[in-house]
């Protein structure tokens, strides 16, 4: 071994630029890698939109469709529920739609682009069960309280006939609206926004 | 000075896990043989492989299906759906490929310089376990794209297994889980492939370490540099493993990338020897195709199989093709290490050596024909030759003196400038100069104008030099 | 002994020529940066070849994406009525029928030009000749007793083979007897067109991972010349 004048600083500054080329190089490499996990476009194809035909539905009728994998509704609203929505605002936890998600379009009481189609991401907020559809006003079981809407089993949360959560259920925030578009007065695209008009 | 948090934290973690006596003592204060040529880099190599093959491995299970009906197909869904799924699968593909070559060229420096002798022959040992283990997982995985080849392919080789007298249908039957190369066959070498072998791969990288560490390593002169120390205890022609080796490994790291780079982005089938064309064709049991052959690195064994005319005596030397690998220490007779230092013997049996296996692998390739058979069968006595007779020559071997401390490593800088101080008097021997008349002009201004032309006898006189300077090396 | 050696190299080698294929195979010019010839291509192949033959493992979102055609353009002149841009390109075939009526259902073409090769399917396609020996009427050199009948006889016309017999061997040309809508250029260009289309669908990525390839050279040599400098400096230690 020798131990002629060891240069320390060139020395150091080979290995830090050694270092920075190397970790460039696997940052380059690490990009494919994690990417790689991203939903592949047999995953994108089978999420692409779905199309509904509601020219046939009766009022009061509820359509499920899948999109993305989840259970979406499509409700034809009578006009006395559009009514009974306007009464309930005391009761909800959010009534205006702050916290929850939707797209701008359906930013209204009604949660809709139009008042009579209702269209939702029919999974509960609190942790993902499906809730059952209860148009009925006050049967049996839900009591004199119960206007009509939807009612969680898993763990008993409320939500109203726009989606909209009840008070003092385990569930945080209003049904999801997905985005939804029409693309012509009998067909509803589920997965492609609306353009957004000045509400 | 008071410690800081942050090595309050370290200490913490050394009083409970020796992390600082680790580094020492196998890589600060590990000593190795400060000659290290272009033969040791492949170790380090390998290693890397291991690496890749593993993280692009877990990659491509996470999209991979092994279930015969859905194999294929899945295997083209990670080239085209899954984002940069092909470079997944091109770095795995390219990489089982470069694993042999780079796993041949590092046995190959231990029968350079001795690498598997006395006290090495437990190194040896584990390495060739890794060699029979890295051949079944190379084997296994090849299954799993149910293609044309990889479907035939098993079906030969697992056939092999009912040549085994008594049990041998039984066996085959045991192995493929069905009566034909199945679904079943498919998801147990699966298993195999992904977690079995693995986990016995890097469970004997771990001994062939741990074993090298504890003797040191040999060198291209062969000799124990443990025999000379300094005061300190260290080796004197030894140097610490890090920073020299590291930082020269990282060299070896950078080349082998530039090579293994060019492979995936610009020529992943390599013409058909490292992605075969017949497997991009889904397996069809009721067709066989044309040309059954095995991965190129398999084909040496392969054609030995082949030139044996009995099935079960075929599968015996294939088989006994690579005991007699694991028999090397205990063949070789001579005291001498390195082939630097060996007599002429040792050094044209290597040599032929080579040359049946290079030829055996290529006749591997090649369909059967009588010509080929017969030069099969001369290249597999060859072969084993090589080993069966080893004890008898090399026992009288007249090996050269060898010396007691490392003989001078030149750079490549210094090797290169030798070669260019010779290059002047070379051309000046293999060209001529010839004139060349102009005949236009006044006789006064006349002036001879020289050509330099090739010069036969100058260049026959340095080729025979360098044939002479050929053969001497092999004496 | 040397001399031994080197002879019973050469005879080793010699057997590249004896394992060479029969049949001499004509050049095809695939440029897969051609996107105009690549769209002729997708024409062809969903016009002559999707009726029997599906490429299922391409999608005409990644042909629309690749090329750099209009998605809706895609849909309109390429892909049958009613497809979405995520569908693979499916045939049509029942696979039952297709056993019936040729014996073997006509194979997935999405990686041919892996497995045979450009020129092998360039070839291929031209050297239909009539045969009335065989069920549809039609042979091939490159491929002897193919069970798949010609869909480009219109576009090609009518070859004969006519067999010679030599000293060399026997040889086979295919003589035109019936000329058909294309000219002879104007048909090789329309071969060629569907066998570029088809070696792109072999492997989509092809040109961008060429286009990558020269990147990460790069940036390895910049890496390999950095570790050797500070390998050089580290082993000045080293006598």
């Amino acid at each position: 071994m020798n131990n002629k004048g060891v240069d320390k600083s060139k020395r150091q500054f080979l290995t830090s630029a050694l270092t920075v080329v190397g970790a460039v190089g696997s940052g380059y490499l690490a990009v494919p890698f994690l990417a790689q996990m991203q939903p592949s476009v047999k995953t994108m194809a089978a999420g692409a939109p779905v199309e509904v035909d509601i020219s046939k539905m009766e009022v009061g009728q509820l359509i499920r469709v899948a999109w993305r994998g989840k259970p979406v509704w499509v409700l034809n609203r009578t006009p006395e529920v559009i009514e009974t929505l306007k009464t309930l605002d005391a009761e909800l936890r959010d009534p205006l739609s702050n916290d929850s998600e939707q797209p701008a379009s359906s930013k209204n009481q009604a949660r809709s682009l139009k008042p009579e189609i209702f269209v939702a991401v029919g999974l509960c907020t609190h942790l993902g069960c499906s809730p059952t559809f209860r148009p009925e006003v006050a049967p049996i079981d839900l009591g004199e309280k119960w206007k009509g809407g939807f009612f969680c089993p898993c763990h008993g949360s409320w939500f109203d006939l726009a989606g909209r959560v009840y008070r003092g259920v385990p569930a945080p925030t209003n049904l999801e609206i997905p985005p939804y578009r029409y693309a012509s007065e009998t067909r509803i695209i589920i997965g492609e926004a609306a353009e957004e008009k000045n509400a | 000075m008071k410690p800081s948090r942050l090595s309050e934290c370290g200490n913490w973690v050394l009083d409970r896990f020796p992390v600082t006596k680790f580094w020492n003592d196998h890589m600060a204060h590990y000593y190795a043989p400060k000659n290290f040529n272009i033969w040791y880099f492949f170790g380090s190599l390998a290693l890397l492989v291991l690496v890749n093959q593993i993280i692009t491995g877990i990659l491509l299970t996470m999209n991979y299906k092994p279930d015969a009906k859905l194999a294929f197909d899945s295997v083209e869904y990670i080239m085209r759906d899954v984002p940069w799924g092909w470079l997944v699968r091109y770095m795995h593909s390219t990489g089982a490929s470069a694993f042999f070559i780079v796993v041949y060229l590092h046995m190959f420096r231990a029968l350079l310089y001795g690498s598997f002798k006395h006290p090495r022959e437990l190194i040896w040992i584990f390495g060739m376990l890794l060699f029979v283990a890295l051949m079944a997982e190379a084997f296994m995985g090849y299954l799993l794209p149910w293609g044309q080849m990889s479907f035939w392919g098993a079906q030969v080789i697992i056939s092999l297994f009912s040549a085994i007298p008594v049990i041998g249908d039984d066996l085959s039957l045991w192995i493929r889980g069905d009566y034909v190369i199945a679904d079943a066959t498919l998801n147990r070498f699966f298993a195999f492939h992904v977690i079995a072998v693995p986990l016995v791969l890097v469970m004997l990288v771990f001994m062939h370490l741990v074993a090298l560490h504890e003797v040191g390593s040999n060198n291209p002169d062969g000799i124990e540099i443990k025999a000379s120390k300094d005061p300190w205890g260290h080796p004197i022609d030894g140097i610490p493993f890090h920073p020299y080796y590291t930082v020269k490994d990282l060299v070896g790291v950078g080349v082998f990338l530039l090579f293994f780079a060019t492979v995936i982005f610009y020529m992943p089938e390599v013409g058909g020897y490292f992605l075969e064309h017949a497997n991009f064709i889904p397996a069809d049991p009721m067709k066989t195709p044309e040309h059954i052959a095995p991965v190129w690195y398999f084909t040496p064994f392969y054609s030995i199989l082949r030139a044996i005319p009995d099935k079960f005596a075929g599968v015996i030397g294939m088989g006994g093709s690579i005991v007699v690998l694991f028999l090397m220490p205990w063949l070789d007779r001579c005291k001498v290490k390195s082939i630097r230092y060996r007599g002429g013997i040792f050094k044209k049996a290597l040599f032929l050596f080579v040359v049946s296996f290079l030829a055996l692998g290529y006749l591997g390739t090649q369909p059967v024909t009588p010509l080929a058979t017969t030069m099969a069968r001369l290249f597999t006595t060859i072969y084993f030759g090589f080993f069966l007779l080893m004890p008898i020559y090399t026992r009288w071997e007249k090996t050269k003196p060898v010396p007691r401390r490392l003989t001078k490593v030149h750079s490549l800088e210094e090797q290169l400038h030798a070669l260019e101080e010779q290059l002047p008097a070379l051309i000046e021997e293999i060209t001529e100069l010839k004139p060349v008349s102009t005949e236009i002009g006044h006789p006064a201004f006349k002036s001879t104008f020289f050509n330099r032309r090739p010069n036969p006898k100058g260049i026959a006189d340095v080729i025979s030099r360098l044939a002479i300077k050929l053969k001497g090396s092999l004496d | 002994m040397k001399n031994l050696i080197a002879l019973l190299l050469l005879l080793t080698l010699s057997f590249g020529v004896v394992a060479s294929e029969p049949v001499e195979l004509q050049e095809a010019d695939i440029d897969l940066s051609d996107n105009a010839s690549l769209q002729r291509g997708a024409q062809h192949f969903v016009t002559y070849c999707l009726g029997c033959h599906s490429a299922k493992h391409m999608r005409y979102l990644r042909f629309a994406l690749d090329t750099g055609v209009d998605q809706q353009k895609v849909l309109k002149d390429i892909a049958p009525e009613g497809a979405s841009i995520y569908d693979q390109i499916h045939s049509a075939m029942n696979k039952h029928d297709a056993e019936k009526w040729f014996g073997v259902q006509p194979p997935d073409l999405s990686l041919i030009a892996r497995s045979r090769g450009a020129d092998w399917l360039y070839s291929y396609l031209k050297s239909y000749y009539v045969d009335p020996a065989r069920p549809f009427g039609v042979n091939n050199l490159v491929f002897e007793d193919t069970a798949m009948p010609n869909p480009l006889w219109q576009l090609q016309g009518e070859q004969h083979a006519e067999s010679r017999r030599t000293i060399y061997g026997e040889y086979t040309k295919l003589v035109l007897d019936e000329p058909g809508k294309l000219s002879e250029r104007e048909f090789d260009r329309f071969v060629n067109d569907l066998v570029n289309f088809l070696v792109y669908v072999g492997e989509p990525v092809q040109l961008e991972r060429e286009r990558m390839g020269k990147y990460v050279i790069f940036f390895l040599l910049v890496f390999s010349v950095i570790a050797y400098l500070l390998k050089k400096e580290y082993w000045k230690d080293v006598d």
